[in-house]
């Protein structure tokens, strides 16, 4: 008998996303996913509610927008310890060091035929792993959570920059070499401007990978402050609300992140046939 | 004075392959001389498109030597001695239309002035001075190719080499380019070697039309065109034209023995 | 013979490059302690006994790489595979966690994405959320999960292969609907030239041509459930799977131990990529896809 509401919202919501699907004009679009988001979340409500299940398990939506609005500070604290410390200049000094490397093996196909194998085998294994030896040599403050996404974003930015400065045609290359045009220059005005969009494919994969690296790395050791120690003590003191918060202000920053740089790619590679209009 | 070019003398070039050696050129000669307009015309793999490359030192002769206004090709081409216009326009796609035609005048270190005046003077040669500012992918696949012809003419080499510029476009879009072509050769005077596998297209252009046939690459006859330079579009219906074209397609059968 | 030499000598030298650079980063990290040693005893060092002692040390800061080896030899083969300091012990716990994850994570995305194909409300309304939940660092939330099953009673392999299946099923559904999309609106009209029913066309047509694309993600999904799995074994408390072998190595200083785990980690990943990646070949190339 519990359940009937709850399968009332869910055949609800998903006949008006079935009428709504049928416009399919960017608005309706829009509408049906928020509508499927909106229906999740009062079902989880509902499902809290009705059942009575214990906050310790799985807290309701309205439990946790209270934890996250009662602990704005902390979060805060959090959020920059994390996320701006630790992953943001990780995963700047890690796609500079990439870019870097990218370029300087540009000229050695040997370096490349060596170094390209180990990276896309890098880029599959599990690199989190290294965090306890990092916070070990660098200490539990943000370098050593900045020194773990280094090493996590290297790889796949390198292997993608690489390929990316590979990726002029014969022709173009044919047409560089009819000018007489010296390496710098068919680099910096052919190569480079080829290999942004993937680069910024790089860029795009990397940003969850940093925010991964950076709350994983706290596990092994941290200050009293950032977004992986507050996880891990607010499950020992069995704050569910808590923790859920900092997953949302996680969620939030990751798709920021990820945003901006897609904002930042559709600027610099508009002439890109993914993103002409 | 000398006018003679291009110069080539027992020109061979073979391919290194994993089913034996290539023979993509055998024995060429050829002498072309200032203001010509030269045409390579043969079916594929007669080696016409490899040696306009080699003229342009983007491929390297194994035989016999070939000389650019009196250097080697390299010398020819870091001494920026021709334009090369592709089959496909090869615009970079995120510059504009005059961003990319100011590319090889960027490489070569010409000033900003001179950059702006030499672009505004190409574009008007090929008639897109309405459209600098637009992106590549905007345009047509004949104003793309005119824009690349305008890139090639921009540092003003004396020399062009067009690889089937117009290959890729309907025959009503390449009729008109052939007509501005014409023009803009009378105009700037210069020598083009221009690889085509259209018997009309080669007629109606050239002042001397080589033909070539595969296996081993080879020149087969060279012909001398008749025709006077100004040449209107309706030439093309006149005997002494008709009689050129079969001249051409004579040529084209006896070098293809169709083994 | 040629060939494969040309193309394992630039790999082999860039390993050979790193493994130096490795022996000489350990013997400077580790002398600082060898000196503080020496001056205590007051004794003098020379340069070959810096050397040997600092490539020798019990919990060096970083561990050469054959003391490296020997950990993962003595780890594999030196240790009956029952016990509980087999390395292969450990790796069986998390493999057969990370497996079952993929099982269920790999089937439940093949079968919403055939369902997001066949239905534009699905479509609508659940790929917007699966593309935006690959932006959100789901993998760091792990451990949690871990805890809260715990405190519900639940333990062992089931909530590791959640956090596997959770993470494997998002590649899985986003390469498959993209793999189902590629035939193009000719191909599709020519299916409908010859009045196939949508049966027909799913398994004539589009299910051959989204193999590629499944295949790939396996890849990626494979090495995701692994990478869940290990981070699902990090929460204190756990004392079987690699995961739990680099926290516990990482809370009594055994650096030997962490490096030995992350390398059997390591090629447990390979060893899974390389299986996704030997079916993907025979497949591919019985249905004459193979590049």
């Amino acid at each position: 008998m519990n359940a009937l509401p709850i399968i009332g919202v869910w055949l609800g919501g998903w006949a008006l996303n079935i009428w709504l699907a049928r416009f399919d004009t960017r608005l309706s679009r829009m509408a049906v996913a928020v509508v499927f988001g909106a229906t999740l979340l009062i079902l989880w409500e509902m499902a809290v509610r009705i059942y009575a299940i214990p906050a310790v398990i799985l807290p309701a939506p309205s439990q946790i927008a209270a934890s996250f609005a009662a602990n704005g500070s902390i979060l805060w604290t959090d959020f920059v310890q994390t996320i701006l410390r630790g992953a943001l200049t990780g995963w700047l000094i890690g796609a500079l060091a990439a870019m870097l490397t990218a370029i300087a093996i540009d000229r050695s196909p040997f370096l490349q035929r060596g170094l390209l194998p180990i990276g896309n085998f890098v880029a599959a294994l599990p690199i989190v792993g290294i965090a306890p030896i990092l916070v070990m040599w660098f200490g539990f403050d943000w370098q050593s959570k900045a020194a773990v996404v280094v090493v996590m974003v290297f790889f796949p930015i390198l292997v993608n920059m690489v390929a990316g400065l590979k990726a002029t045609d014969a022709m173009q290359r044919d047409l560089m070499a009819s000018w007489a045009a010296p390496y710098a220059a068919s680099l910096w005005k052919l190569r480079l401007p080829a290999a942004m969009p993937f680069l910024f494919n790089g860029l795009k994969i990397t940003t969850t990978l940093a925010l991964i690296g950076a709350i994983v790395a706290e596990f092994f050791g941290s200050p009293t402050r950032g977004m992986g120690f507050r996880i891990s003590t607010a499950v020992g003191r069995l704050d569910l609300p808590l923790v859920w918060a900092e997953i949302v202000v996680a969620a939030i920053a990751g798709t920021l992140f990820y945003g901006l740089v897609a904002l930042i790619e559709k600027k610099v590679t508009f002439w890109h046939p993914s993103q002409r209009k | 004075m000398d006018d003679t070019v291009i110069k080539a003398q027992g020109v061979g070039l073979t391919f290194q392959t994993a089913d034996g050696p290539i023979h993509a050129l055998k024995d060429v000669d050829l002498d072309i001389d200032r203001g010509e307009f030269v045409s390579f015309i043969g079916p594929s793999g007669c080696g016409k498109t490899t040696f306009l490359r080699s003229i342009a030192a983007l491929e390297t002769v194994t035989a016999g030597q070939i000389s650019v206004n009196g250097m080697t090709p390299d010398q020819a081409r870091k001494a920026r001695a021709y334009g090369y216009v592709f089959q496909a326009p090869g615009l970079y796609p995120w510059r504009t239309i005059r961003g990319n035609i100011s590319l090889p005048l960027e490489i070569m270190g010409f000033s900003r002035e001179e950059r702006a005046k030499r672009i505004a003077h190409v574009l008007e040669l090929v008639e897109l001075e309405n459209f600098g500012g637009k992106y590549p992918w905007q345009l047509s696949g004949g104003m793309q190719q005119r824009a690349s012809i305008a890139r090639a003419l921009a540092f003003d080499a004396d020399i062009l080499l067009m690889d089937e510029p117009f290959g890729a476009l309907d025959e009503i879009v390449r009729d008109r380019l052939n007509e501005a072509l014409l023009t803009l050769w009378a105009k700037t005077q210069k020598t083009i070697g221009f690889v085509t596998h259209s018997i009309p297209e080669a007629v109606y252009l050239s002042t001397k039309i080589v033909v070539m046939s595969p296996r081993p690459g080879r020149i087969t006859r060279v012909i001398q065109s008749t025709l006077p330079r100004e040449r209107p579009l309706e030439i093309r219906d006149t005997p002494e034209f008709i009689a050129l074209a079969h001249e051409v397609r004579e040529g084209l059968r006896e070098g293809h023995s169709y083994d | 013979m040629t060939r494969v030499w040309r193309n394992a000598a630039p790999v082999l030298t860039v390993l050979m490059v790193i493994i130096a650079i490795w022996y000489l980063g350990a013997v400077r990290m580790n002398a600082t302690w060898e000196r503080d040693q020496a001056a205590r005893a007051s004794e003098e060092l020379t340069t070959s006994q810096m050397i040997t002692r600092t490539l020798t040390q019990d919990r060096p800061i970083l561990p050469a790489p054959h003391q490296v080896a020997v950990g993962l030899y003595d780890g594999i083969a030196g240790q009956a595979i029952t016990s509980r300091r087999s390395l292969v012990w450990h790796a069986w716990v998390t493999l057969s966690a990370t497996l079952a994850g993929f099982a269920i994570g790999a089937g439940a995305g093949i079968l919403l994405a055939v369902g997001i194909v066949h239905s534009r409300s699905m479509d609508q309304s659940v790929m917007p959320w699966a593309v935006a939940s690959q932006t959100v660092p789901i993998l760091a939330i792990a451990p949690m999960v871990i805890v809260v099953f715990a405190s519900a009673g639940i333990t062992g392999l089931l909530p590791k292969a959640i956090i596997a299946a959770w993470l494997s099923f998002f590649p899985v559904l986003v390469g498959m609907v993209k793999g189902l999309r590629t035939p193009d609106a000719m191909q599709l009209d020519q299916m409908k030239s010859w009045s196939a029913s949508d049966n027909q066309q799913f398994w004539r047509l589009r299910l051959p041509s989204s193999l590629p694309y499944l295949f790939t993600s396996l890849k990626v999904a494979i090495a995701a459930a692994l990478v869940g799995t290990i981070v699902g074994e990090l929460p204190a408390g756990a004392t079987a799977g690699l995961g739990a072998r680099l926290l516990s190595g990482s809370y009594y200083g055994q650096t030997v131990q962490i490096w030995s785990a992350l390398f059997a980690a390591a090629l447990l990943a390979a060893g899974l990529v390389a299986i996704v990646g030997i079916i993907e070949k025979a497949t591919l190339r019985r249905m004459g896809l193979a590049r």
